[in-house]
């Protein structure tokens, strides 16, 4: 009797932990959403494959998180915060979704992070690269994880002006990413000896460069930085190359440039390029054994960003299963407390702001006799650590960062 | 240096002449579109995609075949002229006297999954094509450097804007033309083919969009959405110089290009707005447009 007692008290008691477990996971169903630019000047360095790299980790992960389903819906955001704003609003309100992923143009982000901020979700950004995101626009729901402009000027234009580009003329693309990479670049510049001699806000996107180009060259200035992104820099690289600003004794600085914009420019015009990155496919073999499987989904090699939807989507469900819920605070302090260790980075830690700190890589575009296929385009130069490529916590405005 | 407004000459000298090349484009576009509409009363939203489609056949057919830039140049709009001829044949031709919302919504519409289908196949990052060998380098002008390439495109594409220009203004084949689309029975009355004529209309003027399409491919990004983006500019010049004016589209086409140059020099975030600010003023005082006729 007594063992039949103790029995039913058990199995009582192990039907409530169940039972109880399952009211954390919201739903009985982890639903995570991808949001992205799928069919603009963005598109190519996260866009659909992004959505794939999202969708590998969670098949790798199993498909369900302690019984659980794992679900993703998805939407082009059209670079539109107002696109952003209602789709997000829709699916955290009405459509039981519990993260974000994806995220690329800032003003996307800053936008979206706002309204997870109001209904207290989770955002993972991969995509965006203003450092505002992580320092005024910081929120207690989201995580900057792959790069901000802070890393990349610490890469790339302290390198230039080392090597003797004193004034720089800057070609910026007029929204929030834009803005944040002049003003970390402006202050790196100056920081290291070098002046900013000039700069333009061109249109987002801009088709033609040439009469920015024309202006930047007339400036004189030793080097032409490129604050733009995505098909504006491959536009901006080519028209360049056309108008022999090279030739003419200037150097061109692309400031963000993703794999997917080299691939499109080719060797040919890119090579000699110094660029900054938070990841690249040919790195060692753990990076290459991902790279080839994401290749055969895709058909092409992964840019940072895809490289970061993963691993981040990954550290996510890895968060849910091990906190046995999916709530936004449980969730992002236990990433907080479990440091980064996969195929995208080693000892990447989240900090208080948001800001995933991991080691960036500054890279030279590979000449066409150095490369081998048409994927294999850089090659390291430099790791630079990681507590020396994010802005120290120091000088965070963020409001979660206590003083 | 002399200055003018805080600019040295030099380099307002250059950014006219940009200016002037990139009209040369606005003004091969918005001829196409004046064809279409001055004729045929199509408001052809997929203009765009007719230039885009000219420069991405251009780069297929290289990398396919090795086709050289001088073949693509005749090739590439025929084959797009065709392609435009079946989309009028089998779709335009059906809605004809309708109402110009249907023209536009259906042509808006084609456009959408030509471009669709493209981006999902290539991607938006651009394909790479080479300006031709002949072209290659450029002359030092002395306020500034002028790629050969862009000399190019300015004189082959005033060229061809005066040629379409004195084609149907002032050749029988204009006239017939003009009579065929003004009083279709008469015209077929005295044994013209007046829907052939039609087609042929509307395969030119997607010939002409795609001509400046393979034109662009060797300086512009080549990608599924670079008609788009200048698909919109391009109305707007239709509309300021007069819809349907063919000498109206050209020169409209050419001054617009100049304003938005000097609008990136003075100030340049409202490079992308400068053109629709110039529509609303011009469509206030003349609401036909500067070249049109009062109706």
């Amino acid at each position: 009797m007594t063992m039949m007692k103790k029995l039913l008290t058990s199995a009582v008691a192990s039907a409530l932990m169940v039972s109880g477990a399952q009211a954390e996971i919201s739903d009985n169903m982890v639903k995570m959403g991808y949001l992205a630019d799928m069919s603009g000047t963005y598109r190519d360095l996260a866009g659909p494959n992004g959505l794939k790299a999202m969708e590998m980790a969670i098949k790798d992960f199993g498909g369900s998180v302690k019984g659980a389903k794992i679900e993703v819906v998805s939407a082009d955001d059209r670079n539109s915060p107002d696109v952003a704003s209602s789709t997000v609003r829709r699916w955290v309100e009405n459509d039981k979704v519990d993260m974000i992923g994806g995220m690329v143009a800032s003003s996307v982000t800053i936008a979206a992070t706002k309204i997870l901020e109001e209904n207290n979700k989770l955002g993972i950004v991969s995509g965006s690269a203003a450092s505002s995101i992580t320092n005024e626009h910081c929120t207690p729901n989201h995580i900057h994880y792959v790069y901000d402009t802070y890393a990349l000027s610490i890469g790339t234009p302290t390198a230039i002006v080392q090597e003797g580009g004193k004034t720089w003329f800057i070609l910026t693309a007029d929204y929030a990413f834009g803005h944040a990479m002049e003003a970390d670049v402006t202050r790196v510049v100056e920081a290291n000896g070098g002046e900013v001699v000039g700069s333009i806000r061109h249109p987002f996107p801009t088709p033609d460069f040439s009469s920015f180009i024309l202006q930047a060259q007339a400036s004189g200035a030793d080097v032409i930085a490129l604050a733009n992104a995505g098909a504006d820099t491959t536009n901006a690289i080519n028209t360049a190359s056309e108008f022999g600003v090279t030739q003419g004794g200037q150097t061109l600085a692309a400031l963000v440039l993703f794999l997917s914009d080299v691939h499109a420019l080719g060797t040919d015009v890119a090579q000699g390029i110094q660029l900054t990155t938070g990841w690249y496919w040919d790195m060692n073999d753990e990076t290459r054994a991902w790279s080839d499987r994401f290749m055969e989904a895709t058909g092409a090699r992964p840019t940072m960003v895809h490289a970061g939807i993963y691993s981040s989507t990954m550290q996510y469900l890895k968060a849910v299963e091990a906190t046995n819920s999916d709530d936004s605070q449980t969730v992002r302090k236990y990433m907080m407390e479990h440091p980064i260790n996969d195929m995208f980075a080693k000892n990447g830690v989240i900090r208080e702001d948001g800001r995933m700190v991991h080691d960036m890589y500054l890279a030279e575009v590979k000449t066409p006799e150095e490369s081998s296929g048409e994927w294999d385009l850089y090659n390291i130069v430099r790791t630079i650590p990681a507590d020396e490529a994010f802005r120290p916590l120091s000088e965070s405005k963020c409001k979660l960062v206590s003083m | 240096m002399s200055m003018i407004f805080g600019v040295p000459v030099a380099v307002l000298s250059g950014q006219l002449l940009i200016g002037v090349i990139n009209g040369a484009f606005y003004a091969l576009l918005s001829l196409g579109l004046a064809v279409i509409f001055g004729l045929l009363k199509i408001i052809n939203f997929a203009h765009g995609a007719m230039y885009m489609l000219g420069a991405m056949v251009t780069v297929i057919m290289f990398d396919a075949m090795g086709v050289n830039y001088w073949v693509a140049l005749f090739l590439a709009p025929v084959l797009v002229g065709v392609f435009g001829m079946l989309i009028e044949y089998f779709l335009l031709r059906r809605i004809a006297g309708q109402d110009h919302i249907y023209s536009l919504l259906l042509t808006f519409g084609a456009a959408l999954m030509i471009q669709g289908i493209l981006t999902n196949i290539y991607g938006v990052s651009g394909l790479r094509y080479s300006i031709p060998d002949l072209f290659k380098g450029g002359v030092n002008l002395g306020f500034m450097f002028l790629p050969y390439y862009r000399a190019w495109v300015i004189a082959v594409a005033l060229v061809v804007c005066f040629g379409t220009w004195f084609m149907i203004e002032k050749t029988k084949l204009g006239a017939y033309l003009r009579a065929g689309t003004e009083d279709a029975q008469l015209m077929q009355g005295f044994g013209i083919n007046v829907p052939l004529l039609i087609s042929l209309t509307y395969g030119f003027g997607v010939m002409l969009a795609a001509f400046a399409g393979v034109l662009a491919a060797p300086i512009y990004s080549v990608t599924p959405v670079m008609g788009s983006h200048i698909l919109i500019v391009v109305f707007a010049v239709v509309v300021i110089g007069g819809m349907g004016s063919i000498g109206g589209a050209i020169i409209t086409g050419v001054l617009m290009g100049v304003i938005e140059g000097l609008t990136k020099t003075f100030y340049p975030p409202a490079s992308s707005a400068v053109i629709f600010l110039v529509m609303v003023v011009v469509l206030m005082f003349r609401p036909a447009g500067l070249f049109g006729k009062e109706a």
